[in-house]
């Protein structure tokens, strides 16, 4: 990277030679499949977009900060660039392909630059102007990239939040007999919620029982069965009784083979076969009615 | 119904109800050390000198914010002094916040037994009236 060093003087040129060609420049671009497929409405809005950042690239050129990605410059273009991004991530392409599409920008940029100096006999600048370019596009290219990534990241904090606000009913079975329907992965956080709200119901509607039923969850190893006693534990101090339920065949071989040990709680197959054990425990007896004469209810 | 002595007045020590054979120990607010020492020995000298044999002690824990190790321990001796004196302890209506701290902090008091309430606990210890769990809907044989 040590050729990346570029002279102020080099820099503030290729300032000058973009503003100059701003024109040329941005009609070559409007053709390129990053601008056409995003900007849809007209040719002059995708030209005018390549203006935009033309203009950017410029003023970075100008103040000499070619590598840095934080420079100034790009910050007016900044959320423009991000739409790009994501317009492009929407039709299907990979983030490499993204990248791969705005190093192809620099192309039309080096013909036009390699034009201008054709008659200049002066080939070190040439050289050093068409290096510049080249680290002010990649340095584009990450600005791009940190743009698109953040906003995934964003994407991915706001549906985290939403999930955990979501996935965590307590439902009320039967008179004193409540059920957590776990559904995907338990980390720390969840379980938390998981547990509180558990405790709430087991306040409220005043359960001896309460099931946690982990048909959804779909590997448990030895953090999620963690989580799982400190739950049992916590409802046991309630004076509720605990019941997990929904153990997968595969599940209860992980189980054992991890050497975890459930022996103090108390597990069902299934959501039905707890319930069937809470109502016993409360002396409750469910029979179909008789068919001769009417039955209880 | 033993108006024993065992009832300091002042702010410091807990009350404990006789109901029968049963202890009945409400624990309000914060619990200082000295006071959570305190009624330890007053619970088990209050079973050992009940002119009925006592064969439960319910504590009541509606009324308590915070259950810290201490404490903590502190319940589990009663409960372990208890039984030595053929009594059954029960923690009655611990709230959700203390319950989560107590997990935290790894004080699961296996040897004890709890109840959602001070009617259930009474039922556990076969004292209440209708001692039988009560069915709600149907109840079979």
């Amino acid at each position: 990277m040590a050729d990346h060093d570029t002279a102020p003087g080099t820099a503030k040129e290729l300032g000058a030679f973009l503003e100059r060609r701003r024109e040329q420049i941005a009609q070559r671009w409007a053709d390129a499949a990053l601008f056409r497929t995003v900007f849809t409405v007209s040719r002059d809005e995708a030209v005018e977009a390549c203006k935009a950042v033309l203009d950017a690239l410029a003023d970075v050129s100008r103040s000499g900060r070619l590598e840095d990605v934080e420079a100034p410059g790009f910050g007016t273009v900044r959320d423009q660039l991000g739409r790009m991004a994501a317009a492009r991530a929407r039709a299907g392409f990979t983030p490499v392909q993204i990248a791969g599409e705005v190093a192809g920008l620099r192309e039309p940029v080096t013909a036009l630059l390699r034009a201008e100096f054709q008659d200049d006999a002066d080939d070190e600048r040439v050289t050093a102007c068409t290096q510049a370019l080249a680290v002010l596009t990649s340095t584009l290219r990450l600005v791009i990239m940190e743009t698109t990534v953040s906003a995934g990241e964003e994407l991915i904090a706001r549906q985290r939040q939403q999930l955990l606000e979501v996935a965590t009913p307590v439902i009320k079975l039967w008179d004193g007999v409540v059920a957590v329907p776990l559904i995907g992965t338990l980390d720390s956080a969840r379980s938390q919620v998981v547990m509180e709200s558990l405790l709430e119901a087991i306040v409220d509607q005043r359960a001896a029982y309460a099931i946690l039923d982990i048909t959804g969850v779909p590997t448990v190893d030895s953090l999620v069965a963690q989580h799982l006693m400190k739950t049992v534990a916590a409802a046991r101090l309630m004076g509720a009784e605990c019941i997990v339920s929904g153990i997968r065949p595969a599940i209860a071989q992980t189980i054992v083979q991890l050497g975890i040990d459930l022996g103090s709680i108390i597990t069902r197959a299934g959501l039905a076969d707890a319930l069937a054990y809470a109502l016993t425990q409360q002396g409750i007896v469910v029979s179909a009615r008789p068919v001769t004469e009417a039955g209880p209810r | 119904m033993t108006g024993l002595p065992a009832m300091h007045p002042g702010p410091g020590p807990v009350p404990v109800l006789a109901l029968g054979d049963v202890l009945l120990v409400t624990l309000q607010g914060e619990l200082h050390d000295g006071a959570a020492e305190q009624l330890q020995h007053d619970i088990s000298r209050r079973i050992a000198s009940s002119p009925v044999p006592v064969t439960g002690v319910v504590i009541d824990l509606s009324g308590v914010e915070i259950i810290d190790s201490f404490l903590g321990r502190v319940l589990a001796e009663i409960a372990a002094s208890a039984r030595l004196l053929a009594a059954r302890t029960i923690l009655a209506g611990m709230r959700p916040a203390v319950a989560i701290t107590l997990v935290e902090l790894g004080l699961t008091l296996p040897g004890l037994s709890t109840a959602l309430n001070v009617e259930k606990a009474l039922s556990l210890l076969g004292r209440a009236s209708s001692a039988a769990p009560t069915a709600h809907l149907e109840e079979g044989a």
